[in-house]
Parts: structure tokens; C-alpha cells; sequence
């Protein structure tokens, strides 16, 4: 985990200052370059590359990720702090719901192969997994808050944004970014948990089950789901992920303040300690997620052992 | 011996009309008719997007394909038009046709999702290759590599390197390349690995073919198949990166009519014209359903297994 943060650093860094501009361009009005010389020393951005490059990661190893460039005076990780509640907010609340959500569509499609359930579980799953998230945002402020607004007669409307409160999952600012944000990763599940359950329900030992005149109800909570949920938990990594790209776009649709939307400012920006502390923060979540991922793994699959 | 021939010529074998495997698999797909739909969407708009990037010499071929109008043509005496004959779509804030515009943007869409497939095959295909062939110390450290670039975000890569090379098509083509390669590194890896302990590899080997000849003739025919099917799937997500780049004002600058400009473009007028929102966005999500079917159904197509 270690190295691929450093490599995740490196690359950013390199990358970074290869934009062409700086921090200190402003539109309109120039700064004299005694004032950007005395910034830059402030900053430590007149030192060779390499030297910047080492004083980062040697900082960031100690938790210390520098002074934003565009907030003066402002800590990146004070930054971070305060964004973090909302988008905490937001993935905490999809994810809970759309690891249930995609599992129950997933196996109710193939327990009913064929069916009209599954047909449209899976014309469903395969629409939201080829529609942009931010199509699907702004479909929604059209058919949620327009369209709603219109046909009660301008009384009633959904709120297309502004500021969620921090750690409530009941208000009624997240039902759209909810959606946007978790219509992909859920057909993702779905349609993974129906591939997996289909597999095992042909199974040998699961016929048996049948045989042996068990409870249908039985048969597919001990045999049936038990064995095909294997490969939807590798999957919630990925999924993660998902949901940390995802953040970007439907924070800046529905105009939340988290980290998503401030990257993308601060890449606006050119704010070089920003970019950093942000990749690198949601590096370092993806590749914990995936730890724990490997770790659950090794509990669920008896199969496998740490080595 | 003499009468064992004999039999067997009597036995009237039943041998199926030899068929290769391209045929079969064409067969095979036509049948699905989702993916029918989606190749003929497909074809309709690249010659489209052809059509609408044709420089204008009037008469002959442009004539024929150059169905758009004008997408540039602003009219501000006629903004934000509900559709007329004239204007199917509408206009949009600057009274700019908006059919001409989504019409003319699926040609960045459909050049940015296929072109860049190459460069991801480049890259991809030999890094796995490389690894899955050579093995040994090579392969532990690309795989180690394509491990880190497997843990940072896509997207996130994605817009520090358009950041950094400065908003234009060619950045954002060569972005989706360098960080969507890593799946297809990952399967032609394992391909090869598998295809490497077949019999007909093996015997290859003692009979002396040259590692060129084995790489071309034994080891990229066979691992076609899921490579087609990968690059596919590659499609409708370099579309979504596009968009969604041009939608967060990082990507493609306007007045250019990329699908995500328009949205953006529409999104600032939403309350006032949701149309403008809808038609660029159900173009976009279409086009990725139609490579989707196509992607499912080349899959069906292509694996042997599904071979009767």
C-alpha cells in the first residue's frame, strides 16, 4: 500500500507541474513578480523539483500535507476535513443502500430466470450502466424538480442541491444525489450477482439441497447466496472506486461541497497542495477498501488462505 | 486393418459444412437482435458524424452526406425555440440548431471512443504480452505496475492529466489511453499464460518457430476473441470519460458541440429549456447502449465455448 501511494504521488506530481500556468494567475490582473518571487519562496515552490518532490512525501509521511496555495493560511487537511462530511454524507448513504438493493435485484432476476422480473432487472441494470451519471442527475432534477413542481402546481418541489446536512441520511437534498450517484454501481451488482447466483443454482450440491426437501427459503440463504455473494464482495472494491469518481460529477451537478467538487476547482486553480492531498487521499481510501475487501475474502472463502 | 477401412468408409459420416470461426461468429451475432440494432445505430452515425466533418465542397458527396445545418449559426432573434420543422430540436441559448449540434457532436464522441481503442490495445496488448510471454522477473514488475495504475481513480488521472497538457482532444485521447489500458494489460496477460501451456504452443516451440512467428501466427489469433470484446466495452466508457470531462468544463472547449459541452451549456438553462439537456443526453446515452449490445453480442459471437 505504501509504494502505490508513493507511485500515486509521483505521478501526480509530475503531471502537475507540467500544467502549463501557476498558481498565481489570475484573470484580469497580474501579479508582479516580486510578489509571486516572495510567494514562491512562502511555498517553497523556488526549490528544484526534486527537492519539492522529497519535502512532499517527506511531509506527507508524517501527516503533513501543506498550506493550500488558493486558501491562504489554510491547511490542505483542515480543507479536506471540512468538505469530507458531505461527501461522507452522500457515499455512506448510497452505498448502504445499493449493496442491498443490487443483491436483492441480482438474485430475484435469477431465482425467476426469464421472467418479467428479470427481464426488467436486467433492461434496467443495462440502460443505467450505459447512461452518464450526470445524464442521469439532470433527467432527474428535470422529472423531480420540474416536472413536480409543475404538477402540483408549483407547491411542492424537490431540492436540486445546495447544502445537504453533514451525517443525516434522512433529507430529502440527498434523494437525488443518492440516485444519480448509485444507479451505476447498482447494476453493476445486479447484474454480477445474477451471473453468480445463475451458476450456482446449477450447482450440484444445491440440486441436493432441493433433493433433500429443504426449505426453498433455506436453500437459498445456506447454499444458494451464501457461494454466489464470493464474487459480488471482490467486487465492492471496484465499486468504491466507483462511487470516488462518481463524487466529482454528481457533486458538482447538484452543487454539494465536498471533495469532489473542491478537486475540481483546485485543479481550476492550479492549487498543487490541494491536488495532491485529495488524489492522495482518495488513493489511499481505494486502496483500504481493497484491503479490507481481501480480508473479508479470505472469511467468506474458506478457499482461500493468506499466505 | 483393410477391413476396419472398410468399414468407416461405409459409415456415412456426418459432417457439418466447415465453417470459420468469422463467419460463425457473424451467424451467430445477427441473431442477437439487440446488438443488430445497436451496429445499425452505430453505422448511421458515423456516417453522420463523416458527413458533418466533411470540408464543405457543395455538390457530389457532400450533397449527399451532409445532413446537418450549420451547428455554428447562431440566430438571436430566435433563442431557446420549442422544435419546429425547421428546427426539429429547438434552438438553443444562442439560437444555434440544436439537431445540427448533436448531430455534429457524435463525430468527437465516436472518434474519441473508437480512435482511442488503438492506443489502448498499443499499450495494453504489449504490456500483457510482454509479461504473459516473457514472464519471470519482467512480468512481476509490469504487473506491479499495472497494480498502481489499477489503484488510482481513472477519472481522477484522467482530469490532473488533462490539467496538465491543457484542454484539447488530443489530451483528453491521449489521457483515456494511459489509464484505460490496464484491464486489457491484465487479460491478454492471462490469455497468453493460458494459451502458452497448449499443446499446439508446444509443439511450436519444438519444431522451432521463432518467437515473432509464435507471438503473430499462435498467440494473438487466439486470444482475439475477448480482446474485441474488451476494446468494445473500452468504447462506451472513453465516450462517458469525454463527456463527462466537457461536462465538468475540463474537456473539450466550446463553441466545439461535444455532448457534454451541450449538456453543460444546457444544464445552466435547465428551468427554462429542459429540452436542451435531453437531447444531447439521450444521444449520448444511446450511442452507449448501442456499443454495449454490440459489446454483448460480439461476446456471445466470438467465445468458442458457444460453439455447437
Amino acid at each position: 500500500m505504501i509504494p502505490v501511494l508513493f507511485f500515486v504521488i509521483l505521478i501526480t506530481f509530475v503531471l502537475m507541474h507540467q500544467a502549463p500556468g501557476g498558481p498565481w494567475d489570475r484573470e484580469g490582473r497580474q501579479l508582479s513578480p516580486a510578489v509571486v518571487n516572495n510567494l514562491n519562496i512562502k511555498y517553497g515552490l523556488d526549490k528544484p523539483l526534486p527537492t519539492q518532490f522529497w519535502l512532499y512525501v517527506w511531509g506527507a509521511a508524517h501527516f503533513d500535507f501543506g498550506d493550500s496555495l488558493q486558501s491562504p493560511g489554510q491547511h490542505v487537511s483542515t480543507l479536506l476535513l471540512e468538505s469530507w462530511p458531505y461527501t461522507m454524507t452522500l457515499g455512506a448513504v448510497t452505498f448502504v443502500l445499493l449493496v442491498p438493493i443490487g443483491i436483492g435485484l441480482g438474485v430475484i432476476a435469477a431465482m425467476r430466470q426469464n421472467s418479467i422480473a428479470d427481464y426488467s432487472a436486467i433492461g434496467f441494470a443495462t440502460v443505467t450502466a450505459s447512461t452518464p451519471n450526470f445524464v442521469v442527475g439532470l433527467f432527474l432534477i428535470i422529472l423531480l424538480s420540474l416536472g413536480l413542481n409543475r404538477l402540483t402546481g408549483g407547491t411542492f418541489y424537490l431540492p436540486t442541491g445546495g447544502l445537504p446536512e453533514p451525517y443525516n441520511p434522512f433529507q430529502l437534498q440527498l434523494i437525488m444525489p443518492v440516485i444519480t450517484l448509485g444507479a451505476l454501481p447498482t447494476a453493476f451488482i445486479a447484474r454480477l450477482t445474477r451471473s453468480s447466483t445463475l451458476e450456482t443454482l446449477r450447482q450440484d450440491y444445491v440440486r441436493t439441497a432441493w433433493a433433500k426437501g429443504l426449505k426453498p427459503r433455506l436453500v437459498v440463504m445456506r447454499h444458494v447466496l451464501k457461494n454466489s455473494l464470493i464474487p459480488v464482495v471482490t467486487a465492492l472494491g471496484p465499486t468504491f472506486a466507483f462511487l470516488v469518481t462518481g463524487s466529482f460529477i454528481v457533486e458538482t451537478v447538484f452543487a454539494i461541497p465536498g471533495i469532489g467538487r473542491s478537486f475540481v476547482t483546485s485543479i481550476e486553480s492550479r492549487d498543487y497542495t490541494m491536488i495532491l492531498g485529495t488524489t492522495l487521499l482518495y488513493a489511499g481510501l481505494i486502496a483500504l477498501m481493497n484491503l479490507v475487501v481481501d480480508v473479508l475474502y479470505v472469511f467468506i472463502d474458506p478457499r482461500v488462505r493468506l499466505t | 486393418m483393410a477391413s476396419a477401412v472398410g468399414v468407416a468408409a461405409q459409415v456415412d459420416w456426418d459432417v457439418p459444412e466447415q465453417t470459420g470461426l468469422w463467419q460463425d461468429a457473424w451467424v451467430r451475432f445477427r441473431r442477437n437482435k439487440l446488438a443488430v440494432a445497436g451496429l445499425t445505430l452505430v453505422v448511421a452515425l458515423v456516417i453522420i458524424a463523416l458527413g458533418a466533418r466533411l470540408p464543405a465542397t457543395p455538390g457530389g458527396l457532400w450533397k449527399i452526406l451532409h445532413l446537418t445545418g450549420d451547428p455554428f449559426q447562431q440566430n438571436v432573434i430566435n433563442t431557446l425555440a420549442a422544435p419546429t420543422f425547421q428546427h426539429p430540436m429547438g434552438t438553443d441559448i444562442l439560437g444555434r440548431d440544436v439537431l445540427a449540434r448533436v448531430l455534429y457532436g457524435s463525430s468527437i464522441s465516436l472518434s474519441i471512443g473508437i480512435i482511442v481503442q488503438f492506443l489502448i490495445l498499443t499499450i495494453g496488448g504489449s504490456v500483457g504480452m510482454a509479461a504473459g510471454y516473457f514472464g519471470g522477473r519482467m512480468d512481476n514488475l509490469l504487473m506491479r505496475f499495472t497494480d498502481i495504475m489499477y489503484a488510482f481513480p481513472d477519472l481522477l488521472l484522467v482530469l490532473v492529466f488533462v490539467a496538465a497538457f491543457g484542454p484539447s482532444f488530443w489530451s483528453i485521447f491521449i489521457a483515456i489511453g494511459i489509464t484505460n489500458w490496464v484491464g486489457l494489460a491484465r487479460l491478454v496477460r492471462g490469455q497468453v499464460l493460458s494459451i502458452k501451456e497448449k499443446e499446439y504452443v508446444e509443439a511450436a516451440i519444438m519444431t522451432g518457430s521463432s518467437p515473432i512467428k509464435l507471438i503473430l501466427k499462435h498467440l494473438l489469433p487466439n486470444s482475439l476473441g475477448p480482446v474485441i470484446v474488451s476494446l468494445t466495452f473500452g468504447i462506451p466508457a472513453a465516450i462517458f470519460t469525454e463527456a463527462a470531462l466537457s461536462f465538468l468544463g475540463i474537456g473539450i472547449r466550446p463553441p466545439e458541440p461535444s455532448w457534454g459541452v451541450m449538456i453543460e451549456d444546457g444544464y445552466a438553462a435547465i428551468f427554462a429549456d429542459p429540452s436542451l439537456v435531453i437531447f444531447p443526453g439521450i444521444a449520448v446515452a444511446l450511442t452507449m447502449l448501442s456499443f454495449t449490445f454490440i459489446g454483448d453480442g460480439l461476446r456471445d459471437a466470438l467465445d468458442p465455448r458457444m460453439r455447437r
